[in-house]
């Protein structure tokens, strides 16, 4: 029997923050590729100490909704968990490139597959692409735009610039947009500045988060200018000093994430049959035909 | 032995719910054909009361070629015993349907996982009573309380198990009076506010809004729907049952924390546990929490605070309090000071009634008028016009002394 467990941060304050894990979660259901699909939470309940006694397969794969490989997932995680010998080097990251380990949780004394974050899988960078896609309505958007890629620097966490970076790189690859740049909240280039760094007259700023809360809804819109105070709230698209910016909001609510959940769960094992299509199939952005 | 009890001596003696009657859907016999197909012959079967086996006994040598095919009863009760057919063993099962129904439920429907399997058959006791009276009690209903939900286990004419589930608080509401759902994860909508609209970040508070019925739930989708009310209470609730409660008392939940919690450590300086029996009476009391605290000081030092009466267990420290416990660090870290300002004997009071108001979650119940409430807001209102200076200072006293 095949289990996946999607652990992610919640929030004693709002439900926003645990909303896209309950989303993915239940898209996945739909597949029927997992016997079960459980939740957990570090702020909610099930907490992370106790989620994986509610589970009752023996193939569990562990999935945490997390953007950047660091203190949630190396530290955190792992120990609440309770996934004996667990060592980050189990993941042999740089950063970045965490898979899987397969360890005992001694809680429940089997064996999990704990998988690397959501964010860092390179099948991130086709839901923000995706999420582009939503938020200006248009399958297609591309030609005339700038991408904006938003997250931390690396004052917090120097694996979450790498996160952001990585998948701007990826995406410009595709030559898809005009331009593509990675900004940040708190160092050079900073996304306070945005139209300075674009010569497109339309972009699309992406926030690299998984859920929305205060940094995507106060904190950005605010530091960009989309708005004086978020109260007031905001247009999308919103002029600022001459750019449209089309503010997307977190990246990981986001239908398509949980497609990035499978292919984390596939990496490291699974057997999901048509789960992948399935997924990308029904999370996409209407043709309007 | 039956006809030495007075059966209808006294119409008034003790009401006897009747055994419904059960009717044996192919789905339950076709599981114990399959259960037989899969065991060895002359290996049993076991029903409450009977077992069947796949297979001639050596005394039915007259049965030749068939032997294999053929079913055995035993006791047989007056059926024939060995040699069945098919046809014969399902008429013997039918006789017997509320057995087999029980089976079917239990082996094939309820399956093994434990928590799941262990609160199904808690509900009706099913390790405690015998078939026939539990679908007595059934068929008239069988009522558990579980947190906050009042659970009503009944059984149909095909020995199905259908369960209600709701708010304690609706009992004996018709069920087309409620928001009535089905799909187990709709709860998780029911339990994300409170009656007031506000989030609630502990599940087990005691807060959970009314209003809404799962009338008709099938055993598993009960387990899921109260699991996503209440996540984890069962699987506790069963470990402890098992003796097998891994609980994780203060000291060491404290010691593992990181990050921006790890300051907690600092709070347990060796000099007794009554800050955390104050956590314990803030956050943990019946009144705050449905669960049952059963962590402690450490594992030789109890709180002086009750854990509570809750069905289910608590095994550590849950996030709520670790970050409750984070602010009280930092707070507790502070010197008292001596403040000097004049109450008269009856602001002191107030300013207890306030409190408690506070403490109590009562401030929504003082009704505006009501001047003979501490906490009524006329009279906070006017004790804050008194007291407070202009930067609204109590008793025109500065928190700092060098504010002045
Ligand atoms: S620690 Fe206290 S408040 Fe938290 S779940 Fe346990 S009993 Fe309830």
């Amino acid at each position: 029997m095949q289990s996946l467990v999607i652990v992610a941060h919640g929030s004693h304050l709002n439900p926003e923050s645990s909303a896209p894990t309950y989303d993915h979660a239940d898209t996945i259901r739909a597949t029927g590729a997992f016997d079960e699909v459980r939740t957990g939470f570090w702020k909610e309940e099930p907490h992370f100490r106790e989620v994986l006694r509610t589970v009752e397969g023996d193939e569990i794969y562990v999935v945490p909704l997390f953007i950047s490989e660091g203190y949630f997932t190396e530290q955190v995680i792992p120990r609440e968990l309770r996934l004996a010998g667990w060592d980050v080097s189990e993941w042999g990251s740089d950063g970045l490139s965490a898979d899987q380990a397969t360890l005992v949780a001694e809680d429940i004394d089997r064996e999990v597959h704990y998988c690397g974050p959501v964010g860092t899988h390179r099948a991130m960078a086709d839901v923000i692409v995706r999420r582009a896609e939503s938020v200006t309505d248009d399958p297609d958007v591309g030609d005339g735009f700038g991408l904006a890629v938003v997250g931390h620097g690396t004052e917090r966490n120097e694996n979450s610039a790498k996160a952001i970076e990585y998948h701007a790189d990826r995406i410009a690859e595709r030559d898809r947009f005009d331009e593509v740049k990675a900004l940040y909240m708190d160092e050079d280039p900073e996304v306070d500045d945005l139209p300075e760094h674009f010569e497109s007259d339309d972009v699309v700023l992406v926030p690299l988060f998984i859920a929305d809360g205060y940094h995507t809804q106060e904190d950005i819109p605010e530091d960009v200018g989309l708005c004086e105070d978020h109260t007031e709230g905001y247009d999308v698209p919103e002029t600022v000093d001459g750019t449209r910016i089309w503010y997307a909001g977190a990246v990981g609510t986001e239908p398509l994430t949980a497609d990035v959940v499978l292919e984390r769960a596939a990496d490291a094992g699974a057997d999901l049959g048509t789960a992948l299509d399935d997924v990308r199939e029904t999370t996409r952005v209407a043709t309007g035909d | 032995m039956d006809d030495q009890r007075p059966e209808t001596a006294d119409p008034t003696a003790a009401h006897e719910p009747a055994v419904p009657e059960v009717d044996l859907p192919g789905d339950a016999f076709d599981a114990v054909l399959d259960s037989l197909d899969d065991r060895d012959p002359d290996e049993i079967l076991r029903f409450e009361g009977f077992s069947v086996a796949r297979g001639a006994e050596g005394a039915d040598e007259d049965l030749s070629g068939d032997a294999a095919d053929a079913y055995r009863l035993d006791p047989a009760d007056g059926d024939r015993r060995t040699g069945l057919t098919e046809r014969d063993l399902h008429e013997a099962l039918s006789e017997r349907a509320a057995a087999v129904t029980d089976w079917y439920v239990f082996e094939r429907v309820v399956g093994e996982f434990g928590p799941r399997r262990a609160f199904l058959r808690w509900i009706e006791d099913a390790d405690g009573e015998t078939v026939e009276t539990r679908y007595a009690a059934l068929a008239e209903g069988i009522e558990r309380a579980w947190g906050e939900l009042k659970i009503t286990a009944t059984v149909t004419d095909r020995g199905e198990r259908r369960y209600d589930v709701r708010h304690a608080d609706d009992a004996g509401i018709p069920v087309d009076e409620l928001d009535a759902y089905e799909d187990p994860l709709d709860a998780r909508d029911l339990v994300t506010f409170d009656e007031k609209g506000r989030y609630r970040p502990l599940k087990t508070a005691p807060s959970l809004a009314g209003g809404w019925v799962f009338p008709d739930l099938g055993p598993r989708d009960l387990y899921e729907t109260v699991e996503t009310i209440y996540p984890a209470t069962v699987a506790n609730w069963h470990r402890e049952r098992e003796d097998e409660l891994d609980v994780t008392h203060w000291r060491e939940t404290m010691e593992r924390q990181s990050g921006i919690y790890g300051v907690v450590k600092t709070w347990d300086r060796g000099e007794g546990h009554e800050h955390v029996d104050w956590v314990a009476e803030a956050c943990c009391d019946d009144s705050q929490c449905l669960k049952r605290r059963e962590w402690e000081y450490d594992e030789d030092t109890d709180l002086d605070v009750d854990g509570g009466d809750g069905a289910f267990p608590c095994r550590e420290p849950c996030s709520v309090v670790v970050s409750a416990a984070r602010k009280w660090t930092r707070l507790e870290s502070e010197q008292p000071r001596t403040y000097e300002f004049d109450l008269t004997p009856s602001e002191k009071e107030q300013v207890e009634d306030i409190i408690d108001a506070v403490a109590d979650g009562r401030t929504d119940e003082i009704r505006e008028a009501d001047t003979k409430e501490g906490a009524n807001r006329y009279r906070t209102r006017f004790l804050r016009a008194k007291l407070f200076d202009e930067d609204g200072n109590l008793g025109g006293v500065p928190t700092e002394p060098d504010e002045e």
